[in-house]
């Protein structure tokens, strides 16, 4: 009786050693040598893989910050300047300060500026309606209010108000850009989230003459150009009947807000002015 | 009896208009004619404001290889040439002419005799073809002449002319057949000498015994003409399901049909192509069909191009203010206008009124793998599948799972039981696969 445990004893501790030696072998000649700053670099990333880093997912991004020289052009939207700080530290690499961004609907073609003027029961997404007609507006750049950037975002940033039907961003952005690349109609940009989170845009990307635009939308830029008169920085330029707000040189000083006819230029967060101007009372709806 | 092998539906077919001869439309008081009413680059316009026009006079001369010239349908003044939004709402280039009287350029022979001797070269009716603006009247517009230009290397075996008319409601090509079917004989046999082949196949579903009977009997005295009866299916007459019926040849994926020796024309097209040769008369009206649940008399008409829809529709009695749906083309693969005052162009073959409540969507609920979509695919081609790859952006899968070869025929949206938006997923699928092998090709 004793015999056979005596025996099976030393058989078992026989192959576990055996395999144990095997074993180590193996691991020795198929040993996967990793960065072990990959994973230092991974665990101060927020791991949300939404890829508006321009990779693939977190990890992804630690290998390509592993391996680069310097952060310039390397950042992650999400974790902002904390996390690529606590990285470049790690790391020992200097980071270039990035302002923040957050991503800015540029149409305000509510159902009350722009009404419907056909039905069109059949397109239940963006995508399709912009390959089968112009929009029910009749506005062929505008916003569709379909709601493909609310799908392609990961952060519940984005949603449709159901009174104006346009996309209304939330503080949740962190400028990943997925909706950027979603939206058919590149009516969504990101821009500088500004001081106080204050931003100044033209509300409108709709590129006909002015009097057509106008007559889809009430409130489309209809590229008079009165605001490039006005802008003491150069910062707007005007092409294709659209005028367009570089957010790199606006100094947001308003003036442009007042000059504009159809008051397709929008001011956020700013204080109420002095002196009441018209135009700035029909902004704030979209936004 | 012939018909293809693989996939088709059968929709209700809803001939209303079968039994209406082609009525000649009045001519309008004005004309707005697109400048781009072929595949290809749109064309450039060679009059300007303020010029005079006569009927068939060339306004816009065609650009580049694949293009098309444009001649007024109209005789009178150009008052602007500006952009207009089109069926789709999106705006594109278009002359605007001011109609006074009708006056026709002196070149055209407007008597009706039939001349059956055709003395041109086969380059001089390419030529001709090219000159005269004529495009396929199937719907794609694809312009005749590059069909009968055959590169080098490929022998054309066959002509095979589309007499199949498989979209429910339309009847214009029924009626063509019908009333104009010696003419058509005539142009099928100028089609083969400009192709250089000596056997044409006519397909013609049999629901359309009047037709086929009437033309199998001028056949007997055009040599090398043939009509073939075929069965009724959907999408019979798109290029590919109609070779594969007719001489039971398989066009391979991603290839035009001389690659198996045939070129594919509609018989509208033939048509124009007689009174092109025979009559010096350039493409500037065609047959139309208005006709839908929400027309009170259903005809066929013969309308000049830059016709305003909304002056067809006031001409049948309906007025489309009341949320009803008017579709440019058939209703399998016809689209919905956004707009009822743009022209009737090249390519429109009917205009469908239907009431709201028959277009209406099913709601969309999740596939449920009954594979119908697949069984139903003229091409073979898996929609569910396609459909998912293409919403999750999976365009590298798509591509080899050929979403290209999807002829948009509508089949798989129509059999789904689940109210799915497969062609739509599809169709922006093939556009960003079709983006993705272009950005590869400039690399």
């Amino acid at each position: 009786m004793n015999e056979i445990i005596i025996y099976s004893m030393i058989t078992l501790a026989g192959l576990g050693i055996a395999s144990a030696v095997i074993l180590y072998f193996v691991a020795q000649k198929f040993k996967v040598i990793e960065d072990p700053r990959i994973d230092i670099v991974a665990d101060n990333l927020p791991g949300a893989n939404c890829g508006g880093c321009g990779f693939a997912g977190c990890r992804n991004f630690a290998e390509a910050i592993v391996k680069a020289e310097s952060l310039e052009g390397l950042s992650c939207p999400v974790g902002g300047a904390t996390v690529m700080g606590n990285i470049g530290q790690a790391m020992g690499l200097a980071v270039e300060a990035s302002e923040p961004k957050i991503a800015v609907v540029r149409c305000n073609g509510s159902k009350a500026h722009a009404p419907a003027k056909v039905v069109f029961d059949s397109a239940s997404r963006c995508s399709f309606a912009h390959s089968l007609f112009s929009g029910e507006s009749g506005c062929p750049n505008g916003c569709l209010g379909l709601g493909d950037c609310v799908v392609s975002c990961s952060f519940d940033a984005i949603h449709i108000d159901s009174e104006t039907g346009l996309p209304v961003v939330n503080d949740n952005c962190v400028a990943c850009g997925a909706c950027v690349k979603a939206c058919p109609r590149s009516v969504i940009e990101l821009r500088y989230k500004g001081k106080k989170d204050r931003r100044i845009f033209v509300s409108c990307i709709n590129t006909e003459k002015g009097a057509i635009a106008r007559k889809n939308c009430e409130v489309a830029c209809i590229g008079c150009g009165k605001c490039v008169k006005v802008c003491p920085f150069d910062a707007i330029t005007l092409a294709n009947n659209l005028a367009y707000i570089d957010f790199e040189k606006c100094k947001l000083c308003r003036k442009c807000v007042a000059e504009c006819p159809t008051g397709a230029i929008h001011e956020l967060n700013f204080p109420a002015r002095k002196e009441p101007v018209a135009a700035s009372e029909q902004t704030d709806a979209a936004v | 009896m012939k018909t293809f092998k693989i996939g088709g539906v059968h929709p209700e077919e809803n001939k209303l208009s079968a039994g209406k001869p082609i009525e000649v439309f009045p001519i309008p008081q004005k004309v707005f004619i697109p400048l781009s009413q072929s595949l290809g680059a749109p064309s450039k316009p060679v009059v300007k404001k303020g010029d005079v026009v006569k009927v068939g006079q060339l306004v816009a001369q065609g650009e580049g290889f694949i293009s098309s010239n444009i001649h007024s349908s109209v005789s009178g003044t150009v008052t602007k040439i500006e952009d207009y939004p089109g069926a789709a709402g999106y705006r594109s280039p278009a002359i605007f002419i001011d109609v006074e009287g009708d006056e026709w350029d002196e070149s055209i022979d407007r008597a009706t005799d039939l001349k059956r001797e055709c003395l041109l070269s086969p380059e001089e009716i390419v030529a001709r073809l090219k000159d005269f603006g004529i495009v396929g009247l199937g719907g794609a517009t694809f312009p005749s002449h590059v069909k009968l230009m055959v590169p080098a290397g490929k022998k054309p075996e066959y002509l095979i002319i589309n007499g199949v008319e498989c979209e429910p409601y339309l009847t214009s090509d029924h009626r063509l057949m019908l009333e104009h079917g010696e003419e058509l004989m005539v142009g099928i046999s100028i089609l083969m000498k400009g192709l250089g082949v000596t056997k044409a196949l006519v397909g013609i579903e049999n629901n359309k015994p009047d037709a086929l009977s009437h033309l199998s009997k001028l056949a007997a005295s055009f040599p090398g003409i043939e009509i073939h009866p075929l069965k009724v299916k959907y999408p019979q007459g798109g290029e590919k399901q109609l070779i594969k019926a007719l001489v039971n040849r398989e066009v391979p994926s991603g290839k035009l049909p001389i690659e198996v020796g045939c070129v594919v024309n509609n018989v509208g097209t033939a048509f124009a192509v007689y009174e092109a040769v025979q009559k010096n008369k350039p493409l500037f009206e065609r047959v139309v069909t208005v006709t839908g649940k929400s027309i009170p008399k259903p005809a066929n008409y013969m309308v000049r191009v830059g016709t305003l829809v909304s002056a067809l529709l006031e001409h049948s009695g309906v007025n489309p203010e009341e949320g009803m749906k008017v579709i440019g083309g058939g209703p399998m693969m016809g689209k919905a206008l956004t707009n009822i005052d743009v022209p009737v162009v090249k390519g429109t073959s009917g205009i469908l009124v239907m009431p709201a409540s028959a277009s209406k969507r099913m709601a969309e609920v999740s596939c449920i793998r009954c594979s119908r979509c697949t069984t139903v695919c003229p091409m073979g081609l898996e929609p569910f599948q396609l459909c998912t790859e293409s919403e999750r952006g999976f365009y590298e899968l798509a591509e080899k799972d050929r979403i290209l070869d999807c002829i948009e025929c509508g089949s798989c949206h129509y059999t789904c039981p689940s109210g799915r938006h497969l062609l739509d997923h599809i169709r922006v699928g093939k556009a960003a696969v079709a983006k993705m092998i272009r950005a590869r090709a400039a690399k």
